[in-house]
């Protein structure tokens, strides 16, 4: 079992490199083919919404950007490094809630999502034929034919709209937060 | 040549905003301009409003080619979002409060003494400097986005109002100009804020104006900003049948406004955090104004909510180790805000004033009081010296001006809460003095708080060609030419001086006045200077009056300075009398004229640092 800070940075690197390049870090892919031989949970919610292109430097440079964003105005890195397990909820709560209402700006000021199904949950809905298997998944007795009826368990996300700032022309590509030193 | 837009400035202490209009439609909408700016380093992000604040980059500040702008991939300072933010951590480097520098007259405005006390290494701007950098900077905007290349739509060659608090004197008025002229701006005319919320406010009612006031009424426009306070006097009468707006007041320049509340609910929660034993360090404080700020507005905007909470993240890697947590109470707020800005307090009773201690500080010359109704008392008496509108304005059994209306500017005011208190402050004021209370339909209610100086600049653009009522208002001050008298001169004294009056309060825009009854002789070919004096509180003196005692009501200004040039006449005595005008772009100039009246010599503004001979 790998450590938790590798866990969450294999798992933020996975969900961008998926959202922008369609595909696994290689080095990530081999560690964990050798650790657990499953594939990686995050995978199943990631939507490639534009090109196919070959993974690039950009691409990267773009997950960690967005591992940037989430650190600077939200302090996600931090929370997601540090061992919660010795505060009580009340401490947790806190600390969340701040968290919670800063990473929700970023998401919101970078990231257009929507529901891939925009009808009410647990209610019933009419999958079209000819469905694309990567929007929606099939749960319980799927039996082939059409049209297949259900209920809606989860509307999904899709992102319609990224809008990242322009990348940093020079160095600290990698950096997701700068080590800060108070001069006194 | 008509320019081809209108465009209005608001040049504000803490935050600037530009709107603008097609010249061409008369009944074309007003539009406030998206402002790109660097809010982080590589990201620049559109908002309508600009902080004007300046931040002089350090070569370790930012990485290597972070601050680019659409317009310019290296800027030399860093304007905006991003200034206010890095200045928050570096206030070494940055430039604030650049305008309250503009109009502080105890220091060189025109030496490069900005950051103020910064050490040696950091570049350093003048307060017209850095006023010119906000203006260049809003130039850049424009022209990225409405002239690209040398075209007629540039900046430049259109009609800016910018706007200045109507405290400012002759002097910051002449240095604002001085700022927009260094920016490359060409057609400046000023108009004052107070004015320009109430052309907002006209432009927001259309025609309906006409029937929320009447002739009689008096109009107290009352803009608290993030830094400074002001306040205008508007009275309404009638001339042929018309309505006639004037204004016939204005106050002297408070510097306190939104961030002084902010600062002070901050001090408030750190002391609530150290009482609980939390330690805050230095790097926390701007968290915790930040977070001061928005709990404050959430409570503001949400009245049935009693408490918000207010988190401090644990800096470094103990985040939620480190989180400390207190509360902004309804209470708080109450007390701090309400009742320690705006106290119920007597109609005649003032503000405490500056203390005068022999060494004082340098530095920008806040209120010593934060009771922005004590201010607002003081104003109101004020008006009680006579002055050539006095029959206009409404006044109660102590002589106090009572408005009949009341319209409300700057971000403080978006406050429901503060509104209200201030309105009840008012007619508690107007009951003591005999008039009734203020209904609701008194309080004008105009739109968009942030924009409406930069909105009502660009209505009043229209105004200036005849589409629309426009507010009459002339000169905001009384001003004095110093004449030493003739007198043996006495060790260690000055020569006592007399006041010559060459403009009244109130002097109107486009006109101009003969001083009567004085020559002076002055020797052609050496630069001759005047003493310059102004008053705020002599609204009773009439050109050509000569004043000897005015008890601490007139104050002196930087020289007037002239050099008369006449070709083959170099040292001769040439008698010259003085002439003075109050010009279409809002300032004055004063002139000496040849006894045959042929010849003309403009007397410069000669500013400097006071003492400074």
């Amino acid at each position: 079992m790998i450590g938790l800070s590798s866990r969450v940075a294999y798992a933020f690197r996975c969900f961008f490199s998926l959202l922008f390049s369609g595909t696994i870090p290689a080095d990530i892919a081999r560690a964990l083919a050798v650790d657990s031989g499953r594939s990686v949970p995050v995978a199943s919610v990631a939507v490639t919404p534009q090109t196919q292109a070959k993974p690039s430097v950009e691409s990267f440079d773009r997950a960690v950007q967005m591992l940037m964003l989430f650190q600077r105005d939200g302090r996600l890195i931090d929370f997601l490094a540090e061992d919660v397990s010795p505060y009580p909820d009340s401490q947790l709560g806190t600390a969340v809630r701040s968290i919670h209402a800063s990473c929700r700006q970023v998401l919101d000021r970078y990231v257009k999502l929507e529901p891939v199904i925009s009808s009410e949950e647990d209610q019933p809905v009419t999958v079209p034929a000819g469905f694309d298997p990567a929007t929606i998944k099939l749960l319980g007795n799927v039996t082939a034919g059409s049209p297949i009826k259900g209920t809606l368990r989860h509307r999904g996300w899709r992102v319609t709209q990224v809008s990242l700032p322009s990348l940093p022309s020079g160095t600290g590509r990698e950096i997701v937060a700068p080590a800060e030193i108070e001069i006194p | 040549m008509e320019s081809e837009f209108i465009v209005g400035i608001d040049l504000g202490t803490t935050n600037s905003a530009l709107s603008y209009c097609a010249a061409a439609d008369e009944s074309g909408q007003i539009a406030v301009e998206n402002i790109p700016q660097l809010t982080n380093p590589n990201e620049v992000s559109n908002r309508t409003l600009l902080p004007s604040f300046l931040y002089v980059p350090g070569e370790v500040d930012f990485p290597a080619g972070s601050l680019g702008l659409p317009w310019d991939d290296a800027p030399k300072f860093v304007i905006g979002e991003l200034a206010r933010k890095r200045g928050a951590e570096n206030p070494m480097r940055l430039v604030a409060s650049a305008k309250s520098w503009l109009s502080h007259r105890a220091i060189d405005r025109t030496a490069a003494i900005l950051p103020w006390q910064s050490p040696e290494e950091v570049i350093k701007v003048s307060p017209v400097e850095a006023s010119a950098q906000y203006l260049q900077y809003l130039r850049s905007v424009w022209d990225s986005q409405h002239a690209s290349g040398a075209s007629g739509s540039a900046l430049s060659r259109q009609d800016v109002l910018l706007t200045v608090p109507a405290s400012f004197d002759e002097e910051a008025r002449e240095l604002t100009l001085r700022a927009a002229k260094q920016s490359g701006l060409e057609q400046v005319t000023l108009l004052e804020e107070p004015q320009a919320a109430f052309y907002a406010w006209l432009e927001s009612q259309g025609d309906a104006w006409r029937k929320r006031i009447k002739v009689g009424d008096l109009v107290l426009v009352c803009d608290i900003g993030g830094g400074t306070t002001d306040f205008s006097l508007i009275t309404v009468t009638e001339e042929h049948g018309d309505l006639v707006l004037k204004r016939v007041a204005v106050g002297d320049h408070i510097l306190l406004g939104g961030d002084n509340m902010d600062l002070a609910l901050a001090r408030l929660l750190q002391q609530k955090l150290e009482a609980d034993g939390q330690r805050i360090y230095t790097y926390q404080l701007q968290a915790l104004w930040y977070q001061c700020r928005s709990a404050k507005e959430y409570l503001f905007e949400h009245p049935k909510s009693q408490k918000q909470d207010v988190t401090l993240l644990g800096k470094g890697r103990k985040l939620v180790g480190g989180t400390i947590k207190s509360e902004l109470t309804r209470e708080d707020l109450e007390r701090v805000l309400v009742e320690g800005f705006f106290p119920i307090v007597p109609g005649d009773q003032m503000p405490v004033l500056q203390r005068r201690i022999g060494f004082q500080e340098l530095g920008l010359p806040y209120a010593a009081d934060a009771a922005i109704t004590k201010h607002l008392a003081r104003f109101l008496s004020q008006q009680v010296q006579s002055s050539p509108e006095a029959g206009n304005i409404r006044r109660g059994k102590s002589g106090l001006a009572c408005p009949t209306h009341v319209l409300f500017n700057g971000g403080v005011m978006k406050a429901a809460v503060l509104r209200e208190r201030l309105v009840s402050v008012l007619n508690r004021w107007l009951t003591d003095e005999g008039f009734e209370a203020l209904a609701t339909a008194q309080v004008l209610d105009a739109p968009d708080l942030e924009h409406a100086v930069a909105r009502g600049a660009a209505y009043y653009g229209k105004v200036r060609r005849g589409h629309g009522v426009r507010i009459r208002s002339g000169a905001s001050r009384t001003y004095y030419i110093g004449i030493e008298s003739a007198m043996p001169a006495v060790p260690g004294m000055e020569a006592p001086m007399k006041a010559l009056c060459v403009v009244p309060f109130g002097m109107e825009e486009g006109t101009e006045a003969q001083i009567p009854g004085r020559e002076f002789g002055l020797v052609v070919g050496e630069p001759a200077e005047f003493r310059f004096l102004s008053s705020t509180v002599r609204k009773q003196d009439h050109v050509g009056d000569l004043l000897e005692n005015w008890a601490g009501e007139i104050e002196e200004l930087s020289p007037l300075k002239v050099t008369l040039n006449i070709d083959g006449q170099l040292g001769t005595v040439l008698p010259v009398r003085l002439e003075s005008r109050v010009t279409e772009i809002g300032t004055l100039e004063v002139w000496c004229v040849s006894r045959d009246g042929a010849q003309h010599w403009k007397l410069e503004l000669n500013i400097r640092e006071k003492g400074d001979q």
